[in-house]
């Protein structure tokens, strides 16, 4: 016998096929329990941190000797720790605990051997705090999206590695035929995203490109990691809660595969577009701008899907939590689509070229998008993971309201202001100074993340309560039962 | 779907293709890049750009550690830039109002020509900048406020207020000490405007730091002062 098969039995994550759907849905979620706690823990911790930085960031445009005398608290640091802890802290993380909950639920697998699962995740937190102290004390590499020092990269790779082989096995073990869309749209994620932040930690730092080659593989990183990593984590999160809670199937189903090929034939083209006009070759910025265009494809195929599928059950939308946020995210993706449709032109992409719109557009997806979407998936399974339901229904309105408000209020402010900014400093008439303290812009910054920062707060609050009345009935049931068997003895 | 070779082979199609079209293109295109002449009538002419050194290394340093590439960019956009609408634009040789096409760069006059791959070829991590929340600093060793016998750099960094009211650059005094006046006040001493609020007190004067007199080394030493065969000045 190889020595290799007898290791199968050890990864072999298969439930026991013999038992109902259900009893194996139970399994796949107990098996997830400890891991999924940890990762949405760290998950939020990082989101309320990440949201607190770059609200104290988004004061200090409006008031500049705001925290202005300590140099670890500049605006530069304390926005680009922001950007950090709210990508890798955050998104990544929390794209770990659903990507594994969804992989596993879908394939009817239960996830073992957490050790080394908790060992990856203590890593990537490690190593993450470690990179966003480093960028507070100076250790700033001024590289959007990896401001993170070099050396804690291959930290955060090596974590992911061990990560993403659960996922992977999950599919490898699969219970289920055929392959659900949700199961592509994760895979693909999962496997795209080690290939592109070791290209980039290389292109950028170990083997760097001459000059501009390191801006144009920073670029190719930034689009990379909106369209071929969060955007199919959340389309993987739509895919599958929409038609489950509505009990409904897709519209077009069969038109899923075209949205995910092009998605994922297209995404990988788009990072250039945000050096439109900056010094790199033309056809690069040429290649930006279409990838951006002919993007729309997958969006008006998840569109279809999505909005045809919930059309006429808005009612039932808005009474469920979990769906409120989904088609807050599925409608935020259409509206995405045709944004970076509109401004794929010469004139509009002139205008928006290095202003506060590009901030827009990537807090868009990442937020407005991604973010919602992971939260529905959070609404979903936390409650299925402990066992138990929610314990305040306000706290989740609450969290809805300051999330989609503050959200979306952000998102089109930077949109709008970003515009006019570009209008205006496109008009050489018009003073630079005059443009840049424009306050409406950063006044309403200041609101909208505060409205998140509260919203974030609530939703940490809301979780660590569900935890602990999970562990609290848990305990109470293990002292019944204990009692009850010292009584039983004592007959 | 059932095909799952095809899925895997697609995905890592999908991963492969971007990767050679745009990071090993990039590569093969500009990854060779050497400095250029100004022109090629000119063959034995210097070679630009010319690689940095000295104290405005360690000023780049500065710059990238505190942070400054938030808020400035590096890039100045080239005459292809425009909505081919005609930009009146005050020339720097005359007092006449021509109307000109030029890139809303060059019209600022952030520098005289748009910013091409060759000149960063020396920069160990180009920083190009995402957004303008200030301005463009491609060239600004070439403005006057940079001259070497003005301090307003240095004003500048200390209380971007006192010379520029309104502006919503923060100051950074932690680049600057504070020290007693030994008879002569020194040589580098800021000359701070009656305007700024935050000064020293009597006998005393604002020095900079090391840290501060690199980082101001460096802003003078960005300059597009020079043009190359696929980039010449703006007309």
């Amino acid at each position: 016998m190889c020595p290799c098969e007898s290791l199968i039995p050890l990864v072999d994550p298969r439930t026991d096929s013999t038992q109902s759907e259900e009893a194996q849905l139970g399994q796949v979620d107990a098996s997830l329990r400890g891991p999924v706690l940890f990762f949405v823990a760290k998950a939020l911790g990082w989101l309320v941190l990440g949201s607190l930085f770059a609200l104290v960031a988004a004061i200090k445009l409006v008031n500049r000797e705001f925290l202005a005398g300590h140099e670890f608290l500049t605006y530069g640091r304390v926005f680009a720790a922001a950007v950090d802890a709210l990508i890798y802290g955050w998104g990544c993380q929390a794209a770990f605990a659903v990507a594994l909950w969804l992989m596993a639920r879908l394939c009817r697998v239960q996830v073992k051997h957490l050790g080394l699962l908790y060992v990856a995740g203590v890593f990537w937190n490690v190593g993450l705090l470690w990179g966003v102290a480093a960028i507070f004390l100076g250790d700033l590499t001024s590289v959007p999206l990896l401001e993170l020092p070099g050396h804690v990269l291959p930290v955060l790779l090596a974590s992911y590695v061990l990560i993403a082989t659960w996922g992977v096995l999950c599919f490898r073990y699969r219970q289920t035929t055929p392959v659900y869309v949700s199961q592509w749209y994760l895979l693909a994620a999962l496997f795209m995203f080690p290939w592109m932040l070791f290209t980039a930690m290389m292109g950028v730092f170990y083997a760097p490109g001459r000059g501009v080659v390191q801006s144009i593989v920073d670029a190719w990183y930034v689009g990379g990691m909106l369209w071929l990593f969060f955007v199919p984590v959340a389309l993987a999160v739509i895919y599958y809660l929409l038609p489950k809670i509505l009990g409904r199937p897709l519209f077009v189903y069969y038109l899923a595969t075209v949205g995910f090929w092009t998605l994922l034939a297209f995404g990988g083209w788009t990072g250039t577009h945000f050096l439109v006009y900056g010094p790199i070759p033309v056809w690069m910025q040429a290649v930006g701008l279409v990838g951006n265009t002919v993007l729309i494809v997958p969006i008006i195929v998840a569109a279809f899907n999505h909005h045809v599928t919930a059309f006429g059950a808005a009612a039932t939308v808005w009474q469920s939590p979990v769906l409120r946020f989904t088609m807050y995210s599925a409608l935020a993706l259409t509206f995405a689509g045709f944004m970076n449709l509109l401004t794929s032109t010469h004139a509009a992409a002139l205008t928006i070229s290095m202003t506060a719109f590009n901030v827009g557009t990537v807090l868009h997806l990442f937020y407005a998008v991604f973010s919602m979407a992971v939260f529905a998936a959070l609404y979903y399974l936390l409650p299925r993971i402990c066992g138990r339901e929610w314990p305040s229904a306000i706290l989740i309105k609450a969290h809805f309201w300051a999330a989609a408000l503050g959200g979306g209020i952000l998102v089109l402010a930077l949109y709008y202001f970003g515009w006019r900014q570009g209008e205006q400093i496109n008009n050489p008439e018009v003073d630079f100074l005059g443009i840049v303290k424009e306050g409406a812009l950063n006044q309403t910054s200041v609101a909208a993340l505060a409205l998140l920062a509260i919203g974030h707060l609530v939703f940490l609050v809301n979780f660590f309560w569900l935890v602990a009345s999970a562990a609290w009935d848990c305990a109470k049931s293990c002292l019944m039962s204990g009692l009850a068997m010292v009584k039983g003895g004592g007959r | 779907m059932k095909n799952l070779p095809l899925l895997y082979c697609g995905i890592i199609f999908m991963l492969v293709a971007p990767w050679c079209g745009l990071i090993l293109a990039s590569n093969v295109q500009l990854g060779g890049l050497e400095p250029g002449l100004s022109s090629a009538d000119d063959t034995g002419g210097p070679l630009y750009p010319k690689p940095d050194g000295g104290l405005a290394g360690q000023g780049r340093e500065v710059y990238t550690t505190l942070g400054c590439a938030e808020c400035h960019t590096q890039q100045v956009r080239p005459a292809s830039a425009t909505l081919m609408l005609s930009q009146k634009v005050k020339l720097k040789d005359g007092e006449e109002m021509r109307d000109v096409i030029l890139s809303p760069d060059i019209a600022r006059l952030w520098g005289k020509r748009g910013t091409v791959p060759r000149d960063y070829i020396f920069q160990d991590r180009p920083l190009l900048g995402f957004v303008r929340n200030g301005p463009d600093l491609a060239d600004v060793g070439s403005r006057p406020i940079s001259a070497a016998d003005s301090d307003w750099l240095y004003v500048h960094l200390y209380d971007a207020q006192a010379v520029r009211p309104g502006t919503v650059m923060p100051p950074f005094r932690y680049l600057f000490t504070v020290q007693k006046i030994n008879g002569q006040p020194a040589r580098d001493a800021l000359k701070l405007p009656d305007s700024e609020p935050i000064r020293p007190p009597a006998g005393y004067e604002v020095v900079p730091t090391a840290r501060a007199k690199a980082l101001v080394a460096y802003l003078r030493s960005l300059k597009l002062d020079y043009e190359l065969q696929e980039a010449k000045f703006a007309q």
